[in-house]
């Protein structure tokens, strides 16, 4: 089977944010594999290993971004491609991004695709499906579990919190919910192996793209951060009474109740 | 030109959501004097959800009903709506971020060759510029978006945008659309309920979220209770969710779940930078924990430290008699 696993890298989860000119800081930001694409890797590997098959992994991205390739790589996936389009592309958006992948697989056989549901920096969820229609595959996102048995597909969707059971069949995108796996460390030996594995960097010309075939169709025009919140009122007393403060102070004073 | 402004309404056990309600408002902003046009798409008669939908704002609405519509697919939906919209060409459209919002728009955005602002919270017009405030970093930071180019497509946060007032005696024409909705190839077998009934987490206006001070499955009861009395949702940290205290469903963080209602109570909850970003710009905040140095007090517009096992059904009785 060819897997294909769509990959971002993101702050770590553990960062404050700050933002300087209307843009987030990121000089000497951590970056992590997007915590959804890490289900995506593993699922990816979990299914080569019980299928057979090769599990590439594919970021569009900068160079920064082959720290979280090799990541991968030493996760247990065969080959990385880095697509960098950050000298013609300045601010892409999801339009940009599926167009540009889009171009990416138009050659190649491919069998399943798996990416994180939403990347959490950005948060909108939109690649997986927008490159699903640009290739004519079904999709199904936010799957909970992916059983394949020949040319059939069974999946648990999360829908909610209620669980959707699916039928389906190849070729297929989904996109990845926590709790469809536990995602590896990369092992020691798993890094090592991983430093000489295929890394391919392309950028927008191998692809046969233009700038204006990808122009970005949305544009960010501030970033800011929300008020800060101020710490409140420890209530202080019996604990019966504390609670009497309480429903009184959300009653009267904030009208919440 | 003048603005035609398509608002996707969404369908939830023979009722409409109320974020359509709020899309409607929405499309309101982004075309004040534009005209709002409804979808409402499901199985078998749906001329009493597109009434309500012209009660609370919309123009007129075309139905889309189909045997295959019974259940979502992005690929019925898809047929669905791309139907309605070839034959309206509108100039925007608007739909709730919800689970099917999420799966379809990005389709439809494909399809349309558009850009999409996903998961806005608030509606600025600029001139006649429409700026859309979203959420990044799971509300850590938020961006102000404008489209660029082609359709105004945007899906919107549920319970940040208020609807507007519902007003019986308005009507407006009624369409239904034949759509011949075929060649599904993501066959959904069986649903399984396990959201717990009544409020859904991202809709509700009270959400009570256990941590691991909660200790157990167990632990969670009085939490329901608690929930119940108030109407609202039980939610909870990741540490309570991977202790296997209950679902990941109902993870809220940077991780899971992104929610913003009135009133939030986070009972035995540490407060992790990844749970803040899910739940801090919460209208407001209720911590109680037994440890006074939890994070959470530093978000918390008021602190209880105690015992959650004797503090919650205090509360709850005490809220019993103001309800």
């Amino acid at each position: 089977m060819n897997i294909y696993v769509l990959l971002k890298k993101t702050f770590d989860t553990e960062e404050k944010i700050s933002v300087s000119g209307g843009r987030i800081e990121d000089d000497g930001a951590e970056f992590i594999i997007n915590p959804y694409d890490e289900y995506a890797v593993e699922e990816a590997i979990n299914q080569r290993d019980a299928h057979g098959g090769e599990v590439t992994v594919v970021t569009v991205g900068d160079e920064d971004s082959e720290k979280q390739l090799r990541t991968a790589l030493a996760m247990g996936a065969d080959k990385a491609v880095l697509i960098n389009a950050e000298e013609d592309v300045e601010e892409g958006d999801q339009y940009t991004t599926a167009k540009t992948l889009e171009a990416f697989f138009e050659d190649k056989n491919v069998d399943l695709i798996l990416a994180g549901n939403v990347a959490i920096d950005e948060a909108s969820g939109q690649v997986g499906p927008r490159l699903a229609e640009l290739l004519g595959f079904p999709y199904v996102s936010t799957i909970t579990s992916l059983k394949i048995d020949g040319e059939t597909v069974i999946l648990e969707k999360d829908v909610e919190g209620d669980v959707e059971i699916i039928e389906t069949s190849l070729p297929l995108l989904v996109t990845c919910q926590q709790g469809l796996n536990e995602p590896r460390y990369p092992s020691l030996p798993g890094i090592m192996k991983a430093k000489k594995k295929p890394l391919d960097e392309l950028e927008l010309d191998d692809l046969d793209l233009d700038e204006d075939d990808v122009e970005p169709k949305t544009k960010t025009i501030d970033i800011f951060l929300p008020p800060e919140k101020e710490a409140g009122r420890v209530l202080e007393g019996e604990i019966a009474d504390q609670v009497k403060e309480l429903v009184s102070l959300l009653k009267n004073d904030k009208k919440v109740l | 030109m003048s603005d035609k402004i398509l608002v996707i309404g969404e369908v939830r056990e023979g009722e409409l959501r109320n974020v359509s309600f709020e899309a409607v408002a929405a499309a309101k902003k982004i075309g004040p004097n534009g005209e709002i046009i409804g979808v409402v798409v499901g199985e078998g008669s749906l001329s009493g959800l597109a009434e309500e939908m012209i009660q609370y704002g919309a123009d007129r609405v075309t139905t889309v009903s189909h045997e295959n519509l019974k259940t979502y697919t992005s690929e019925g939906y898809g047929q669905a709506v791309m139907a309605v919209i070839n034959d309206e060409s509108p100039t925007g459209i608007v739909m709730g971020h919800t689970s099917i919002g999420k799966d379809l728009t990005p389709k439809l955005a494909s399809k349309l060759q558009s850009g999409l602002i996903s998961d806005a919270v608030d509606i600025e017009t600029d001139g006649d510029q429409t700026v859309f405030v979203r959420p990044i970093y799971s509300g850590k930071a938020f961006e102000k978006k404008i489209i660029t180019n082609g359709i105004t497509f945007v899906t919107i946060r549920p319970n940040n945008i208020s609807p507007l007032e519902k007003d019986e005696s308005r009507s407006g024409e009624i369409k239904t659309k034949d759509v011949d909705v075929a060649d599904i190839r993501t066959i959904v077998k069986e649903v399984i309920r396990k959201a717990s009934k009544g409020v859904d987490l991202s809709e509700a206006n009270v959400i009570v979220a256990g941590g691991r001070g909660v200790k157990s499955a167990e632990g969670f009861k009085p939490l329901y209770e608690l929930a119940d009395v108030l109407g609202g949702a039980v939610g909870a940290s990741r540490g309570a969710c991977d202790a296997e205290y209950c679902d990941y469903a109902l993870q809220i963080g940077q991780t899971g779940k992104v929610v913003t209602p009135d009133l939030y109570i986070a009972v035995g909850i540490s407060g992790a930078i990844q749970h803040l970003a899910g739940m801090s710009n919460s209208k407001v905040i209720v911590a109680i924990n037994k440890d006074p140095e939890s994070n959470i007090f530093n978000v918390a517009d008021y602190g209880i430290v105690g015992d959650l096992f004797e503090v919650i059904p205090l509360l709850i009785e005490e809220i019993k008699k103001i309800k």
